[in-house]
């Protein structure tokens, strides 16, 4: 089995406006989610990011007080899983909740190095 | 602002009745090797409790907020101990646990209130390992699922707390080496872990009705926490076997009678002797109930068979008019089922009032193992009881002296001191 990434981009905008109670079945949906993929051992890990970050630039010299891309290009959060293929990594992300947050999500495959 | 001993009180009964199933909630989310921290976690809650109480008030539902504090904390050391190898995540509940995406859902849904009372029971199957021995087993279900101090179990035990923080270390190492899971046994296995279950329960109900101890409080803790244990397990449907109602019943029938067998010095009143008016009607009719519903299926336990012998006697009007010819048929089966040298001896007594003293002793000389029946003190007891009545109170009088020698209980010495001088004079 190979291990992906999954990038979960945007959906900030309707994530703030949402009650609590939405918010509540959303991450229940979540639970049940990730909670297939763990009973199938396909979940490693990941987890939701703040808004707020730095980003570095020209060689580190450079900061600035804000994540690189912002807006739908806004990272939100990762998750690593383990799939066989990259389809089949696909297939598995498109069941990821965030979408029900209008969010985009980026399937790539770790590297091996060397 | 409350008052201190309003809070006290509450905090107390609130404590008894959930910390043990906080725990196990606790232990369910950490895991056996880490029971330390699940209750280090509800002693926490318990001190936050207590001093967020007293400054504000009662909450309107205590326990809902005791069980939030604990949820929280619980948290608190996920996030800390997520990186560390103190907490095993590979199982993929708990690997749940490891996300903020599904932290917080997770931790709601171990807190449910139907896995509340399944991890409960599952823990208290666990602590009823055979392996661990009844002493141990009984020490930690009172520390651990009762809510009782170190110093309260060793009050139970009569021992030290060192000897009891020694037994509750013993425990729980074995839970960590053997990685114990709690979990409620398998159909096919729920009789054979049941009977543990149960006999533990009834040790523990024992150890408080019996009268070895001189502190009534104790005493009343340990039964009414037997009661507490069986009850549950007649709560969830899994468990809820006719064993089970037999003990329950049982129990009620003993309990019912507990305030008539001491005088108020504490010195033990006979059961021919005991004031009937004085014996709990309400604990008799649940008692019953309890029997009634302990008669499905084809299942006969010992259990059975001492509470239909406990109802006859509660429900008999005086000692004269017990039936002891129906009696005597209950104690026939239960030798049938297991013979138990006290068993036996106690049908003896059955045939002094049913037939004298001469059957009885016949009956008592016909033992062959006569050396075994030597070292028990209700052997003795019984012989001179006999002698007495016989009216041969020279030879009553050395079977009572030799009673005395052999029981460790202050009460019953008593007694059988006040019998002797009684027959002497």
């Amino acid at each position: 089995m190979k291990e992906f990434l999954m990038l979960i981009r945007g959906g900030q905008e309707k994530y703030n406006s949402v009650s609590p109670e939405d918010m509540q079945k959303h991450m229940e949906h979540w639970q049940e989610w990730m909670g297939k993929l763990a009973q199938e051992e396909k979940l490693v890990g990941g987890q939701p990011l703040m808004n707020e970050g730095n980003t570095m630039t020209e060689g580190g010299k450079k900061v600035i007080d804000r994540p690189f891309a912002e807006g739908k290009e806004l990272v939100g959060g990762y998750l690593l899983i383990k799939a066989d293929s990259l389809d089949q990594a696909t297939e598995i992300a498109k069941g990821c909740p965030s979408f029900e947050y209008d969010c985009s999500v980026e399937v790539r495959e770790i590297a091996p190095m060397g | 602002m409350e008052s201190q001993d309003h809070i006290d009180n509450t905090l107390n009964h609130l404590f008894r009745q959930e910390s043990g199933k906080m725990v196990a909630v606790l232990i369910k989310i950490f895991g056996t090797e880490n029971i330390a921290i699940a209750e280090d976690v509800v002693q926490d809650a318990l001190v936050s409790a207590l001093e967020t109480w007293k400054f504000r008030g009662m909450p309107d539902n205590p326990k809902a907020w005791l069980y939030r504090a604990a949820k929280n904390k619980a948290i608190d050391i996920i996030r800390r101990k997520k990186h560390s190898k103190t907490i095993d995540f590979s199982d993929p509940e708990r690997k749940l646990l490891t996300s903020e995406y599904t932290l917080t859902s997770t931790m709601d849904s171990f807190w449910k209130e139907q896995h509340i009372q399944d991890d409960f029971l599952a823990m208290m199957y666990a602590c009823c390992h055979p392996d661990i021995s009844s002493e141990n087993q009984i020490t930690f279900i009172l520390k651990s699922l009762c809510g009782f101090s170190t110093k309260e179990v060793a009050k139970s035990f009569l021992t030290s707390e060192d000897t009891i923080s020694k037994r509750l270390y013993r425990t729980k190492e074995y839970f960590r080496k053997h990685k114990i899971r709690p979990r409620i046994p398998f159909l096919e296995e729920i009789e054979t872990k049941t009977e543990v279950v149960l006999s533990t329960i009834y040790l523990m109900f024992n150890e408080g009705y019996n009268s070895t101890h001189d502190d009534q409080l104790i005493r009343k803790d340990l039964i009414s926490q037997a009661l507490w244990l069986c009850k549950s397990l007649l709560d969830s449907k899994r468990t809820r076997l006719p064993q089970v109602y037999a003990l329950m019943s049982l129990m009620c029938f003993h309990t019912a009678r507990i305030e008539s067998r001491t005088t108020k010095d504490g010195n033990l009143i006979l059961l021919s002797d005991q004031d009937r008016k004085i014996w709990d009607i309400e604990l008799i009719k649940l008692g019953s109930k309890y029997l009634n519903q302990a008669a499905f299926g084809d299942t006969l336990t010992t259990y059975h068979v001492e509470a239909a012998i406990a109802y006859q006697h509660c429900t008999a009007s005086s000692y004269e008019t017990t039936n002891w010819k129906e009696i005597l048929k209950y104690y026939d089966l239960l030798l049938n089922i297991n013979y138990d040298p006290i068993v036996f001896l106690n049908r003896c007594l059955v045939i002094l009032e049913l037939k004298g003293p001469s059957e009885a002793l016949d009956v008592i000389e016909k033992i062959n193992d006569h050396k075994v029946m030597n070292r028990y003190y209700l052997y003795h007891a019984i012989m001179g009881k006999i002698y007495e009545r016989l009216i041969q109170p020279n030879v009553a009088v050395e079977y009572y002296q030799q009673a005395l020698k052999l029981t460790q209980s202050k009460i019953e010495k008593h007694f059988l001191k006040q019998k002797i001088a009684r027959i002497l004079n």
